[in-house]
């Protein structure tokens, strides 16, 4: 069946048609085929499970492609439906065992508990289909209630009720700062001119961080839907998604999502058979960090250079090509539908006073299960951490937990029961970010992590201002020279000035936010910035010291 | 100036000033004879707010802003000289200094440079970030003109200049972060570069030594960049 030239009554039927075809099914096994699980060679576990179904000669039984499941360090992962085992680590010599066990008893040496927190401490809006649907079909997408809130929203609502609805859910942006998406919403629909677009950033490229990516590959019509929606609330009808070319799954299935939108009039002219017009274009960024910036990518989606220029006027006001722009982050497009079709009041039921909602997070770095997890706001870090994530492996202590990427900070282990929420990490000295959180243990040296991160912010500084361009560069010189033993007191304080006049000078997010792994790192470990400069130690024992005793000699020379 | 444009009266350093909507803090501050330190600007080019010395307190709002780009408005108060932003503007200026090769007493532009300049009016008397000493080339293919990328500040005036004046756009930036340099046309030694139309306007604009013409002494070289003003306005363009 193909989907065409749907109108707002068509939705629940195509639905209805799906879920009784689901229903027939006696077994669906679902296999992941998101980036992490084909990394391991999913794909080929799937071709294998459903070579072995034919041949077993069964009926009603399907193998089916999903998103992903969240687990990705027990990869690649398959989930028995309707009984809900969840198996870890299949290889394609396991399908026939697999195959052959369908409704006798779960294949024991592969079953993956799934009463664990890992499982049950979630909550998932975000990634309430991920896993579940087919991020390929459309139809299944629709089965599981996909573009209903949009069909709403043009036939139900008018745009400032949509509005209205966004601001009392209190949303806030979850690209990194927080800002209030109602607002921002609203701003941009009382901005004057016939023209406005509406940007979706995709140029998800914090270290460690792969939220977005995995929204994209498991749930794409989530996020054109979200937009969609915004779209017809703030009056534009041309989009762009910016994506950075390093998700190639991403990008393809995004690209099939809108084919089938388009098709099916979910997207394009006449949205639904109504007079809302709204076109989605790709954008796909050549590597740059600095453009997940907004005005770095309205310069690099202009085709100019990817560099950030000083705000105001900000893009609501002048954007692309001048005109009013929105720019919301995947996650944030993701939340929209479920905000319409479960009401504000919901939404805002969820999480603290002022971060309402839940987050999405990347686990990763000395943490035994790495993958992607979907919490309230507030669920305090020692819970991500030691329930959710089921601790360190190795018998290692927690050391500090890094949020917020290169802009972010270090949290020491002493803080994990701060809750999650955008103005507590803020008041620690870190920030909430899109979601990456490093887990680091008591082997790594907080002066590398520093530097690793400096590292990142200088090779990704686009070089327009001088305080970033040069600063990140002398910042990460003199961090350079504390890990190998040969920096004085004078450098340290240097460092510190260095941090402040890179903060308050750069132009844009990028160098402000800079330091603020250094800064953050010197308030909770500046004894290890200290044992590095006077006693030629690393605690953690990772940094090599082959120079220091001629340096520690020669500077007694110079007291001599 | 249009006809409807309004004017503002403000206080720039504790002094009442006046002035038109569309002008910028750094206009309403020159205008009065008030000392804003600039690099990256020149009359006559548009601003890109990139070299970041002309950042300035403004009452209420807790972010510098920079002069060149701030639009004035109705009770605004700017603070143009304080301790801090002393400090930051010569912390600035040293890593200007620790990016390149400056090295004053072999430059041609010595004596009319205006990074030198500004160091010297900004108490910048020394560097104390680490030298970077990168290996950078010089480019002498040009017949009339050398170009000496160890002595660029990146302030992408010539990049304007060639541009938004001449219309040639033979300048451009290559590479990010401190990788960042000029390079003209597809990165090809200048005399080859065949946009060029040997103006020498980027020679003209450019603060340093970075862009000088060939065969002058030092005392020869120094740069008249004050034809972009007269230029846009014989032109009918407003600056």
């Amino acid at each position: 069946m193909t989907l065409q030239s749907l109108i707002p009554d068509d939705l629940p039927r195509v639905a209805a048609a799906e879920q009784a075809a689901a229903a027939e099914r006696e077994y669906t096994i679902h296999v992941c085929m998101a980036a992490g699980c084909l990394s391991q060679h999913s794909d080929q576990v799937k071709q294998r499970l459903e070579q072995q179904l034919q041949a077993s000669g069964r009926e009603h039984c399907c193998v089916k492609g999903v998103g992903c499941m969240g687990l990705c360090s027990a990869g690649p992962l398959v989930s028995v439906r309707p009984a809900g085992t969840l198996y870890r680590a299949v290889t394609p010599d396991d399908a026939p065992e697999i195959i052959e066990n369908l409704g006798v008893a779960p294949v024991e040496r592969l079953v993956c508990p799934t009463n664990r927190p890992f499982f049950t401490q979630q909550t998932k809006i975000v990634l309430a289909n991920s896993g579940e649907i087919d991020p390929e079909r459309l139809e299944e997408c629709l089965a599981a209630g996909g573009y209903q809130q949009l069909a709403h929203a043009l036939t139900q609502l008018t745009p400032v009720q949509v509005i209205e609805q966004v601001t009392r859910s209190g949303l806030r942006g979850r690209g990194g700062a927080g800002y209030p998406t109602g607002l921002k919403w609203s701003t941009v629909a009382k901005a004057g001119g016939n023209q406005k677009y509406v940007i979706c950033n995709a140029d998800e490229g914090d270290p460690g961080a792969f939220m977005d990516r995995s929204v994209l590959e498991s749930d794409p019509h989530r996020v054109l839907e979200g937009m969609a929606i915004a779209a017809y609330a703030i009056g534009a009808n041309e989009g762009y998604i910016y994506i950075r070319a390093e998700y190639p799954l991403a990008i393809k299935r995004l690209q099939t999502a809108i084919r089938q939108a388009e098709r099916a009039q979910l997207l394009g002219r006449s949205i639904l058979g109504t007079s809302f017009h709204f076109h989605i274009h790709l954008r796909l960024g050549a590597g740059a960090y600095v453009c997940g910036e907004e005005t770095a990518l309205i310069a690099s989606i202009e085709g100019k250079r990817g560099q950030p220029r000083p705000r105001p006027p900000y893009p609501a006001e002048s954007g692309l090509w001048r005109s009013p722009t929105l720019i919301n982050n995947v996650e944030t497009f993701a939340n929209i539908a479920p905000i319409i079709g479960c009401g504000p009041e919901w939404f805002a039921s969820i999480g603290t006073e002022r971060s309402k909602g839940t987050k999405v997070f990347a686990l990763a770095g000395k943490i035994a299960n790495t993958g992607l997890i979907e919490v309230p706001m507030g669920t305090p870090l020692r819970q991500i951490i030691n329930e959710i994530g089921e601790g360190i492996p190795g018998g290692q202590r927690c050391k500090a937990v890094q949020t917020g990427g290169p802009s972010g900070g270090c949290i020491p282990a002493e803080y994990l029961d701060t809750p999650v929420d955008y103005e507590s990490l803020g008041a620690l000295g870190s920030i909430m970010g899109s979601g990456g959180m490093i887990v680091i243990d008591e082997r790594s040296c907080m002066v590398d992590v520093a530097r690793f991160f400096m590292e990142f912010s200088m090779s990704e500084s686009c070089g327009k201002c001088v305080p970033c361009r040069v600063g990140t560069a002398e910042m990460h010189e003199l961090l350079a020279r504390i890990g190998q033993g040969r920096a004085t007191l004078a450098d340290l304080e240097l460092l510190q000035e260095l941090c402040e006049t890179v903060k308050y000078t750069s132009l844009c997010g990028l160098g402000q936010a800079a330091p603020n792994p250094v800064l953050s790192t010197l308030r909770y470990f500046k004894d290890e910035y200290l044992a590095h400069i006077t006693n030629h130690v690393c605690p953690a024992g990772q940094c090599q010291f082959e120079e220091a005793e001629l340096l520690a000699i020669e500077e007694q020379g110079v007291q001599l | 100036m249009t006809v409807s444009e309004r004017v503002k009266t403000l206080v720039i350093d504790g002094r009442d000033v006046s002035a038109r909507e569309s002008q910028t803090i750094l206009e309403a501050a020159q205008e009065e004879g008030i000392f804003i330190p600039t690099m990256c600007r020149l009359e006559g080019l548009s601003e890109v707010g990139a070299c970041r010395l002309c950042l300035v307190e403004v009452k209420g709002s807790n972010k510098l802003l920079p002069a060149c780009v701030t639009r004035v408005e109705e009770g605004m108060e700017v603070q143009t000289r304080t301790a801090r932003l002393d400090r930051y503007r010569r912390t600035l200026l040293e890593l200007l200094f620790a990016e390149g090769n400056h090295i004053c007493a072999v430059c041609v532009a010595n004596g009319h440079c205006e990074l030198q300049t500004m160091a010297q009016k900004l108490g910048m008397d020394h560097v104390r970030v680490p030298y970077r000493a990168p290996r950078r080339t010089v480019d002498a293919s040009h017949a009339r003109f050398t170009f000496d990328a160890n002595r660029c500040i990146l302030c992408t005036r010539c990049v304007r200049v060639c541009d938004e004046i001449e219309g040639a756009h033979t300048w451009d930036i290559m590479g990010r972060g401190v990788e960042s340099r000029v390079i003209a046309d597809l990165n090809e030694p200048w005399g080859e570069a065949t946009s060029c139309t040997s103006c020498g306007k980027c020679v003209q604009v450019c603060p340093t030594g970075a862009l000088v013409e060939k065969g002058k002494a030092v005392a020869e070289s120094v740069k008249r960049p004050n034809f972009l003003p007269y230029l846009k306005r014989t032109r009918g363009q407003h600056s």
